[in-house]
């Protein structure tokens, strides 16, 4: 009994930190996995335009993107810009863009290659149509309008 | 004494690194999905091919001016109304004389169904903006995917996106194609 009563009088002990760093671990794994490291600069302001419709992108690695904005610098002009990894370009860059872009992938994986055309919703459809045009001269066919979801009003 | 000094790693430190790359990957991580309406392309046209000719009563023609008004079927439209006539269009409830004629296939998995031949025509000028084009394309998408909802509650009893069954979904797809043209560009009405 005299026992017992030593004890206690030791007060609370610390609390055990030991399995700290493997709480912090499963974190750390959990963001390792999940995150995407962003690949190119933009250069051209893009606000999507909302749609109700809007579908997930499955297959991040088989999408090429294409954007299209105002220029986020001024000296560049207000004009929608078309850009293609890290740099400007002009529509006629875009059968090129298309080429390399199916030269990196495997040739099973070819006919799932997407292009997502990321727009700022003030431009105006002549830029678009012109790359739809590229894009169909190359066969890239299946396109994917990137838009933000929208919530239904029901 | 030595001995025991071995064993014993200090891990304390542990902690520190992993936060450390803990919050250099929550800083980098980007969360966001990617989401967007998705469209086939159709292959470039063959100059020596004719189109084949449709009926007019197949056509449903949609025309966006370079001040994003809407045309439709020759009358001024309005994107509130669209997805209704759309779908007024696409499934000629009452088989009307002016709406578009239907086809009776034998589709696996529905038996025979009357699939319409309508198609959407869809033609905006250079000067349209982007925002609007996007808004009919997602009205017309709407009016599909209605469609097709009701058809799939009232064949297999469940809404189109949540069918599993492979032939069930390509069942449904083959009875309400998603048959939207869109016309080769022209600069209609300047800018």
């Amino acid at each position: 009994m005299a026992r017992f009563t030593k004890k206690q009088s030791k007060g609370s002990p610390g609390i055990n930190t030991a399995s700290l760093p493997d709480i912090i671990f499963m974190l750390l794994f959990f963001f390792m996995v999940t995150t995407v490291m962003r690949e190119t600069t933009l250069f051209v302001k893009i606000s999507p335009p909302m749609a109700t419709e809007a579908q997930k992108l499955e297959k991040k690695s088989l999408v090429s993107y294409i954007y299209i904005g105002p220029p986020m610098k001024v000296q560049f002009g207000t004009e929608s810009r078309i850009q293609l990894n890290d740099r400007f370009a002009t529509v006629d860059d875009i059968q090129e863009f298309i080429a390399s872009e199916r030269e990196s992938h495997d040739e099973a994986d070819k006919k799932f290659l997407t292009t997502s055309l990321k727009v700022d919703k003030n431009t105006k459809m002549g830029v678009v149509t012109d790359v739809k045009q590229e894009l169909r001269q190359v066969g890239a066919f299946k396109v994917n309008y990137s838009t933000l979801k929208k919530s239904k009003k029901q | 004494m030595a001995r025991r000094a071995l064993n014993e790693i200090n891990a304390g430190s542990m902690a520190d690194i992993a936060f450390l790359l803990l919050i250099f990957f929550l800083v980098t991580t980007t969360m966001d999905v990617d989401t967007g309406i998705t469209r086939k392309l159709p292959p470039p046209l063959d100059p020596e091919i004719e189109p084949p000719p449709v009926k007019d009563r197949n056509i449903f023609n949609i025309l966006i001016n370079s001040s994003d008004r809407l045309q439709v079927e020759g009358k001024e439209g309005s994107i509130y109304t669209l997805r209704e006539e759309a779908k007024e269009f696409l499934s000629n409830p009452y088989n009307r004389e002016d709406l578009p004629e239907k086809n009776i296939k034998e589709i696996e998995g529905l038996g025979e169904y009357p699939v319409s031949k309508g198609i959407i025509s869809l033609k905006n000028d250079r000067g349209t903006s982007y925002d609007m084009y996007i808004q009919v394309q997602n009205e017309l998408a709407a009016a599909i995917l209605e469609l097709r909802d009701e058809l799939s509650i009232q064949k297999f009893g469940m809404r189109y996106k949540k069918l599993f069954n492979e032939t069930q979904i390509k069942a449904i797809r083959k009875a309400i194609p998603m048959s939207i043209s869109e016309a080769e560009p022209e600069n209609v009405g300047g800018n």
